[in-house]
């Protein structure tokens, strides 16, 4: 459709609407408060972190439950390098409680932050790459995978906490006080953080969106949709399952990374079962397989977290119960996709003599969601 | 030797609790394919039914030390979670059938709003149970001491197993339960209500996730989150099991629990629990449909 029309009416069609939300999101410090901004920009790390689990379930069919783990590398890596400089070269102080003498060797490197920042995007990485590896090439599909990341996330998280010297345990790694030499009670350092979150959640908004359009994409949607047909025509189904879940985990690390800074804090609860799962909600209410919808759902629900929940923090999880339920049953295409699908009626109806293609995501509206079989 | 047989008993103790909180789902999971994230909620239902026992029954039936109300509760948590799963499937998870990942989801839903009606009815903080009397202490037999609970949840899950050998393989109610798992359309067009089947299965699943929270009040205290601690182990023992099979998760609980506490004898609980992990996964490289394989169709 592309070739007859103006290119750059077709770009702006295309990226407008990114665009004008980018800029709103920029400008978003010179009106929100401190503490909303604060919100926001935590929220927008969620989004990252939808994005990644979009790809591999909203594209790719396969439910990863162990985004808690992905994003809590991430933010514990990140933290570590963030609690070393805040304490300016002293022990961290729950090794003093638990009695160590010396910084363990494993936490030694975390001292710079070109490392820390590494990790945060090689460990999260390699973790999926290997389980991914060894989960796929035994064809092992649909709930087995998510109910593996699953109790892998749970076994990390207990981990944690078993090891107190060395993780802070229940507590998780607190007191984070300094970023490159910035306090992080500065507001200005708190914008500065912010405006990095918009920006990384627009690089990665772009890349994700290149690389769903790209071959790899469409290979990833075929595998979601018939595996075996891939496979028999000489694809290697593992390689671009894998691919993707690792894809998927550098997000969730970066999300956790980009985390810590604002809101001060990790600990073992964002690795247990329940964030893991959430994480999966706020991709359904938004939309699967719509990349906007990744991020609309996570700033939608987690806004509706906070505001229900500061007045009655009784009912938002009966609301939180409903949504997972009315999100499966009654718009598994999520907002964005339902939206999507009543515009394109709407378009249909009213200019039918050049129809246009609306169609961006490959599955909304095609009935066919995320789903597989079991076997 | 010594130190060696307490750690197999420890294990088939450790395993019997595992198969409790799992033959529940063998049912709604193994049979069904429904990914039950409100199995552990069911569990939690149960818990709190037997507490809800020893407050208002314990004082008629001869007091809490006497255990009547006990194992009576055993029956009531098995009918009223039973009666609670029955109302999930015709309200909600008969919508779902074929679509696995999403009864995960919608299922996780209720889990959340049965945890939170916990704790609106009976409080956030967790909830002590008095067991019975008669199982506190223990038999000794020379070498240690084999507590009485632990005796008792042994014996429990072995008569649940018998029983559900009896009601799949031996009652027309059974038959009918495996003729709709294993062909559908064949069974239905034989004149099986396949719906009521489905119904069934998935509340006698539910209820004896109930008779689990039951037993579970003996160990230790109960809360409204109660669930979420048991529901990923009773998953794993599914996977591991083969879904389908009885005497896989029979098999994977025993072997679960064995190596756990063997592994957990020499190093820690958390180095056991992830290497358990490793060891199912590296086992499901080599057999992905888990211990026993049912081949059905």
């Amino acid at each position: 459709m592309t070739s007859q029309k103006n290119p750059f009416r077709t770009f702006l069609t295309d990226w407008g609407p990114f665009i004008i939300w980018g800029v709103i999101l920029l400008l978003a410090p010179m009106v929100l408060s401190e503490f909303r901004l604060n919100l926001l920009g935590k929220f927008l790390t969620f989004a990252i972190v939808a994005i990644g689990l979009d790809l591999i379930w909203g594209y790719g069919g396969m439910l990863s439950l162990g985004q808690g783990l992905f994003f809590g590398m991430g933010a514990y890596f990140f933290a570590m390098y963030l609690k070393l400089e805040s304490g300016g070269g002293r022990l961290p102080d729950f090794m003093v409680w638990s009695g160590m003498k010396e910084l363990p060797s494993i936490w030694q490197p975390f001292a710079s932050p070109v490392f820390a920042i590494m990790m945060v995007l090689i460990g999260p990485m390699v973790i999926a790459a290997i389980l991914g590896f060894f989960v796929f090439r035994s064809r092992i599909q649909g709930v087995y995978f998510s109910i593996i990341t699953q109790a892998l996330t749970l076994i990390v998280s207990i981990s944690l906490i078993g090891q107190q010297p060395y993780t802070g345990g229940t507590n998780g790694i607190t007191n984070l006080s300094t970023i490159f030499g910035h306090s992080l009670a500065d507001p200005q350092t708190q914008v500065a953080l912010y405006l990095s979150t918009v920006i990384i959640l627009g690089i990665i908004y772009i890349l994700a969106r290149l690389l769903t359009r790209s071959r790899f994409g469409r290979l990833l949607v075929a595998t979601r949709d018939d595996e075996a047909r891939v496979r028999f025509l000489g694809y290697s189904p593992v390689t671009i399952k894998t691919t993707t879940f690792a894809i998927s985990a550098v997000c969730a690390g970066i999300g956790g990374a980009l985390f810590v800074p604002q809101v001060g804090i990790i600990s073992p609860a964002a690795l247990d079962v329940v964030p893991s799962i959430m994480m999966v909600i706020w991709v359904a209410v938004g939309g699967r397989a719509t990349l906007v919808g990744a991020v609309v759902g996570a700033l939608l629900v987690n806004a509706g977290q906070s505001a229900v929940s500061e007045q009655f923090p009784n009912i938002w999880q009966y609301f939180l119960g409903a949504l997972f339920i009315g999100a499966v049953l009654l718009f598994p295409q999520g907002v964005v996709g339902s939206y999507r699908m009543a515009f394109a009626r709407w378009r249909a109806r009213g200019h039918s003599a050049d129809a246009p293609e609306v169609e961006e995501s490959p599955v909304a509206g095609s009935g066919r969601l995320a789903q597989e079989v079991v076997e | 030797m010594v130190g060696w047989l307490a750690q197999l008993f420890n294990g088939i103790s450790l395993g019997s609790i595992l198969l409790m909180i799992s033959l529940g789902l063998a049912f709604s999971f193994g049979l069904m394919k429904v990914i039950n994230m409100a199995h552990g909620e069911f569990i939690m239902v149960g818990a709190y039914v037997t507490y809800v026992f020893q407050n208002t029954f314990a004082d008629m039936l001869g007091g809490v030390d006497l255990g009547i109300w006990f194992i009576l509760s055993l029956f009531a948590a098995f009918i009223i979670t039973g009666i609670l799963g029955v109302i999930l499937e015709v309200g909600l998870i008969r919508f779902l059938y074929g679509r696995p990942l999403d009864t995960l989801l919608a299922t996780f839903g209720v889990a959340l709003v049965l945890q939170q009606a916990a704790r609106s009815i009976f409080g956030a903080p967790n909830v002590q149970v008095v067991s019975p009397s008669w199982l506190s202490g223990g038999v000794n037999i020379g070498i240690m001491v084999l507590p009485y609970k632990r005796l008792f949840i042994i014996a429990l899950v072995i008569v649940l197993v018998a029983l559900i050998y009896v009601y799949l393989n031996r009652t027309a109610a059974g038959r009918r339960l495996r003729a709709v798992m294993q062909n559908r359309e064949m069974a239905a067009a034989l004149g099986v209500r396949s719906r009521q089947v489905d119904a069934l299965t998935f509340g006698v699943g539910a209820g004896l996730a109930g008779v689990a929270g039951c037993v579970l009040t003996l160990i230790g205290p109960i809360g409204p989150t109660l669930g979420t601690n048991y529901i990923v182990d009773a998953f794993m023992v599914v996977v591991l099991g083969g879904t389908g099979s009885l005497l896989g998760t029979i098999l994977a609980a025993m072997m679960i629990g064995i190596f756990s506490s063997v592994i957990e004898f020499s190093t820690t609980a958390t180095i056991a629990k992830a290497l358990v992990f490793v060891m199912i996964v590296a086992f499901l490289q080599w057999r992905p449909t888990g211990l026993v394989t049912q081949r059905a169709r």
